[in-house]
């Protein structure tokens, strides 16, 4: 209590919504947060904004209780709080959205929001609480769900929208909504900005958190940077420039070029032609996509993540069945009665950066040195007869992470010990060692430090300029602008179109993603 | 509470296994105190019977036979990730294959051909009767654990139909089948060393000990040295990325779990071409649930699994000779044990990691930390 | 009455009685699964049930205690299972199959401890057990053809522990569906993490699931040897721990399918009694081996996709971590 700040008192203003002072948390030898201090004024909504791994989730945990601060104080409405779970935090009314929906697909829109939030031993009267409830949001914030429908079976953005109506209806004032546009088309994040401008006006607080300072410019009204652990920056956001948090952000001048010389595109490597696959329910994933690849070249890939690049990517490495269209490969044709595999594809030249590297590039729980043979493991160079040459697999390991920079050095370290841009590392060194024809990359970037983004970078551009046909699929559109020689832009799984590098900027790469093609939006 | 340092490799190898198995006999020596009787007493007797006696070596190695089948069963399944908790049925199943090449050749064919083809009948029966769930699960997602329970049940029905009906020895009440020819027994050791004219005391110790200790070795060449291992090893820990490095994850599956029926399936060779030279019902007698606790405790590795499987040989035949020395406690106690220390070494494991993990870093720490 | 619908009449009341303590089971297995908690020590509680009951009552006397007694040794076996599951995130087939072969070791010592027969319990007197509760009006309906003599032989008749077991399917269904703890064990068995970040323990939660299941086992112990059995054999429960756990998988997690499920397998089960060594037209001597394996047989069909899909919790099996 005697904490509440006097020059506050004085003026006769609210105390801020939320107040961190000195706040740190430290997880092993990692000290995710450091000494953060912020506020957050009532009814606006205050973007927290910082490259991945910079310590954003740990402090939104912190305020939701599934993490508890070492030390500093959290002060909500200007009362010193001890939260130490969830229970808590909602009680003081702060509401959530995760990233990762907290919701369960198979139940109803109603059913979701009511647990935790009954009203009463019986459901019966909570229910038609909650569905009037639901109408009430439902007019009042444009946030219309049939409450009987099945998570499962809508879209995305309604999803979210589930989410933030749970959070509102158990009493949140204070919504914390962690990189909520992440899978969103722009057209539902549009919806959601709405949503949160009509929230803020009637008095609720909103923590945004997120990498995209797009969003940050576009929707709040105050902005904190963080980095490595640490707030480096509180600024208005009428005030700074999205040139100024990206500086903030990554801490010195960024350069997004990357230095190339220009392609001298060759043969044709991999020729796709109307390319689509649907998902088991059968919903259309992938259709239509068309395009060559030819040595000695970059072909981007740009959209918002889930528009297919996914299904894209794990057809052309084998992994996956086209449904319909073909595509061929050095030589050899796909289709969707004559199938292909991971192995086959691997035994033409083919490379794949997967996109999640732990859950398909790496097995975390083998040696490195097994890892660096994954995938290769059938190749006769490393067995003695038929038994696997142990020596021979460190030596060439070793060999790898010397070349590759790898750090801890010793290949028998475990996988899941190397840090996030070391693992990368081990990937890219397995696939791309013995220059592949092709090489297909998802995300090469992702949750990787800045040191080893450009050491990343450089080697693509390296593996291109010795003639190797590149596929590159990024959620990062600086990524992609620094890296392609051709962009192609894929929303709600069919290809926008095919842009040269010169003809490609942020604009208009932007308005592709969100689905209107380049003649619409001219 | 900070969350406790990461455990040194040769703690959680050595240390952690041992501190699981004392805190499960200490637990079984509090219920034996609580049946009135002294459990260092008991221990005394148990270690007596499993070593000491004439012929209780003998008896301890043959139990620990069974123990090593059924627990490289459960291990090779283990490294794939499945967990095969049908060792009991496939086993069983197994000894249906042994005796039918027995009741089949025996009187023909001198014992150079009979066993081997016996042998590879007990592995190939028990392989068959776990290639039906390994199937399922491959290629239909079926549940592991709930299809070789259910096969377990429904092996126990397919041995009582058999040999209660077309197996049954004629003339006889008792469901079993005849008794082999003599060329399809498995040498006894007892025998071999009569040969040599050195006198041992009798016991059902047998060739099928020679075939585990082999079946040890194969185990370990297979998971660690071949291609087949390496995969199996990939399947267990990540089944999506074995996809991504062109991995027939479905067919190794199905493969980790015939090669752990056959593991399973072999146990009754010691049993059946060893021990009984009929097929009986129930002679796997719980061994094959016996065979997870040894996988537990032996971490899923030859030298453990055969450590484990020693202790067990020695709890079983040390156990009996607790019905003749106590009123109150009998061999069931070592059920209790065994019950204990799949609880403290399997479903507890890792109970005690944080604070030893904790002792240790108090201990060796400090100079540790600063190297990093 | 013809002789074949009285003896259909003979085994479908058979059926209930077989059928009892596999309906208990079950529910207690719905309650554990449905929270996510993978619950294949039903056997083991059952046996330890049956054996504490029987125990007890004959030390005491009474069969009230007895059942008394069993639902106390299953909800501490219960909490073992807890402990290791929840709070240890220990490997939840491991540590039902530790219970198991627990339970199986200390009602044998323990009984040869107490009673020095072999692992058994003394044979327990009528007032010692539950004995069949007749209903009203025995006599009067007996009159009525057909109906009458379904009254006496169907529905009257059996001892109390059954009637709790049929009203306990309808309680369930209930507390599942209407209630606020049921939706919230539905939930905490799909997306634990939902339910956490509402605000609401799922520790605590999976706790009570598993509690729940083992008063239920209990009751279920209770019932075979103080109430259609008149004291403890060894291995008592003979797999109807397992059988009970196929009928939940049968009845995709779902009280009133799983509770006819019980029903089929009890029914089969009796039947097969019945027709030990009689030949049957057509298909000579009954096939009893394949009708007591069926249930097995069914339930590998329906997780193979053969018979329906059965879809199990989403979060069955994985420890929670935060």
């Amino acid at each position: 209590m005697e904490s509440i700040n006097t020059e506050v008192d004085l003026e006769h203003e609210p105390p801020p919504a939320i107040e961190l002072r000195d706040v740190s948390k430290t997880f092993g030898n990692v000290q995710a947060n450091k000494n953060i201090s912020m506020k957050i004024e009532k009814g606006s909504i205050h973007g927290i904004v910082g490259e991945n791994g910079a310590g954003k989730s740990t402090l939104m945990n912190i305020l939701y209780g599934l993490h508890t601060a070492d030390t500093g104080d959290i002060l909500v409405n200007g009362q010193k709080t001890n939260i130490r779970s969830s229970a808590d935090s909602i009680a003081l009314g702060i509401g959530m959205v995760h990233q990762h929906f907290m919701l369960i697909p198979n139940f109803s829109v109603l059913e979701n929001v009511m647990v935790g939030n009954e009203g009463g031993f019986l459901l019966g009267g909570g229910e038609e609480e909650a569905i009037r409830t639901l109408k009430h949001l439902g007019t009042e914030y444009g946030m219309d769900v049939d409450p009987h429908a099945l998570i499962e079976d809508l879209p995305v953005g309604i999803r979210q929208r589930v989410e933030i109506i749970k959070a509102i209806k158990s009493g949140a004032e204070i919504l914390i909504l962690d990189e909520p546009t992440g899978v969103l088309t722009p057209q539902e994040a549009e919806g959601l900005f709405t949503i949160l401008r009509v929230l803020r006006d009637r008095g609720v607080s909103v923590l945004l958190i997120t990498h995209k300072l797009a969003e940050i410019m576009a929707i709040t009204d105050a902005v904190s940077v963080i980095r490595d652990g640490e707030i480096v920056g509180h600024r208005k956001t009428s005030d700074t420039t999205t040139e100024e948090l990206a500086e903030l952000m990554v801490g010195r001048e960024v350069s997004l070029e990357v230095e190339r010389g220009a392609s001298e595109a060759g043969e044709t490597r991999l020729s796709v032609s109307n390319l689509g696959h649907s998902s088991l329910s059968g919903i259309k994933k992938l259709s239509g996509i068309t395009f060559d690849l030819h040595a000695g070249e970059i072909l981007g890939v740009a959209g918002v993540a889930g528009n297919g690049q996914t299904e894209l990517l794990e057809i052309l490495s084998g992994m996956r069945v086209p449904d319909e269209g073909k595509f061929s490969v050095l030589g050899t044709e796909v289709t969707p009665n004559k199938h292909s595999n991971p192995k086959l594809m691997r035994k033409l030249g083919i490379g794949h950066i997967p996109e999640d590297r732990h859950l398909h590039g790496l097995v975390l729980d083998f040696e490195a040195q097994e890892n660096f043979v994954f995938g290769f493991h059938d190749a006769d160079q490393f067995y003695s007869g038929s038994l696997l040459n142990q020596r021979f697999i460190t030596d060439h390991s070793s060999d790898l992470m010397g070349k590759f920079d790898v750090r801890p050095t010793n290949p028998k370290t475990k996988a899941k010990n190397f840090s996030g841009g070391n693992q990368q590392k081990i990937v890219i060194a397995r696939e791309i060692n013995e220059v592949p024809k092709l090489l297909i990359i998802g995300q090469p970037t992702r949750g990787v430090d800045i040191g080893a983004i450009e050491f990343i970078h450089k080697q693509i551009v390296h593996l291109r300029d010795q003639g190797c046909a590149i596929l590159l699929v990024s959620v990062e559109l600086e990524e992609i602008l620094g890296l392609s020689d051709r962009i192609m832009v894929m929303n709600a799984g069919e290809q926008m179109g095919i842009l040269d590098r010169d003809e490609a900027d942020e604009r208009t790469l932007g308005l592709m993603m969100a689905g209107i093609t380049g003649s619409n939006a001219a | 509470m900070k969350s406790a340092p990461p455990l040194p490799t040769w703690a959680d190898i050595l240390i952690l296994p041992i501190i699981n198995l004392c805190a499960a006999l200490f637990v079984c020596g509090l219920i034996i105190l609580a049946l009135g009787e002294n459990p260092l007493t008991a221990l005394v007797v148990m270690l007596r019977g499993a070593f000491v006696f004439p012929g209780s070596l003998g008896y301890t190695l043959y139990y620990t036979t069974n123990f090593i089948f059924t627990g490289l069963a459960v291990a090779i399944a283990f490294h794939a990730m499945m967990f095969n908790i049908g060792g009991e049925g496939q086993a069983s199943i197994g000894g249906l294959g042994a005796g039918l090449v027995a009741l089949w050749l025996g009187a023909t064919t001198p014992p150079a051909i009979v066993l081997p083809v016996a042998v590879l009948a007990a592995a190939l029966f028990g392989a068959a009767w776990a290639f039906i769930p390994g199937y399922l699960q491959a290629k239909r997602g079926s549940h592991i654990v709930i299809t070789t329970i259910m096969f377990n049940f429904i092996a126990s029905s397919v041995m009582v139909w058999l040999l209660a009906g077309p197996l049954i020895q004629p003339g006889q009440q008792s469901p079993q089948t005849a008794t082999f020819e003599p060329s399809a027994h498995l040498p006894k050791f007892t025998d071999v060393m009569e040969m040599m004219s050195i006198s041992v005391a009798n016991s059902p110790l047998n060739f099928s000990f020679v075939i585990a200790l082999m079946a040890l070795l194969i185990f370990w060449i297979l998971v660690w040295k071949t291609r087949f291992g390496y995969e199996l090893r990939a399947v267990g820990h990540n089944p999506e990325a074995a996809k991504y490095a062109g991995i027939k994850v479905p067919t190794i599956i199905i493969l980790a779990m015939a090669l752990s029926g056959a593991f399973a399936g072999l146990m009754a060779t010691n049993e059946i071409l060893g021990v009984q030279h009929k097929v009986v019902l129930n002679f796997t007698s719980g061994y094959g649930f016996t065979g997870i606790a040894v996988a537990l405790m032996g971490r899923n590795h030859p030298v453990g699994i055969f450590l484990a499987s020693l202790l067990f040989g020695a709890l079983y035949q040390g156990g009996a000779e607790l019905d003749f020395e106590f009123q109150s406690i009998t061999r069931e106690m070592v059920l209790v044990i065994q019950g204990m220390i799949i609880l403290f070494s399997g479903a507890l494991a890792y109970m005690f990691n944080p604070p030893l993990a904790r002792f240790i870093h108090a201990l060796f720490g400090g100079r540790k930390t600063q190297h990093v | 009455m013809s002789e074949f619908a009285l003896q259909l009449l003979l085994t479908l009341d058979a059926t209930v009685r077989v059928a009892t303590p596999l309906i208990l089971c079950a529910m207690a297995g719905m309650f554990s699964e449905r929270s996510g908690i993978i619950d294949i020590s039903l056997e083991g509680k059952l046996l330890m049930g049956a054996f504490v009951s029987a125990a007890i009552a004959s030390v005491y006397g009474s069969e009230w205690l007895g059942v008394l007694g069993a639902v106390f040794a299953c909800v501490i076996l219960a909490s073992i299972h807890g402990f290791a599951c929840i709070t240890h995130r220990g490997n939840q087939v491991v540590s039902g199959l530790a219970i198991n072969i627990l339970a199986s070791g200390l009602t044998v010592t323990i009984g040869i401890a107490l009673f020095r027969q072999g692992g058994q319990t003394p044979l327990l007197s009528r007032d010692e057990r539950f004995t069949p509760v007749e209903w009203p009006l025995v006599d009067a309906i007996d009159a009525v053809p057909v109906l009458g003599v379904i009254y006496r032989e169907l529905i009257s008749g059996h001892n109390l522990l059954t009637y709790v077991a049929l009203i306990l399917v309808p309680i369930s269904a209930f507390i599942f569906y209407k209630t606020r703890f049921g939706l919230r064990i539905r939930a905490v068995g799909e997306v634990p993490k939902a339910v956490d970040s509402a605000g609401v323990s799922v520790s605590w939660l999976r706790y009570r699931a598993v509690i729940i299941a083992g008063i239920l086992c209990g009751i279920a112990g209770a019932y075979l040897s103080t109430g259609q059995g008149a004291g403890f054999v060894r291995e008592m429960s003979a797999g109807k721990g397992y059988i009970a756990l196929a009928a939940v998988i049968f009845g995709k997690w779902r009280p009133y399918p799983a509770f006819f499920a019980c029903l089929l397998f009890g029914f089969l089960e009796a039947a097969s009694a019945r027709l030990q060594g009689v030949e049957l037209p057509l298909i000579g001597e009954a096939p009893t081996q394949l009708m007591l394996a069926l249930p097995y047989i069914m339930v590998v069909l329906l997780l193979a996709g053969f018979i329906g899909r059965a879809s199990p919790p989403s979060a069955i099996g994985i420890p929670y971590n935060k």
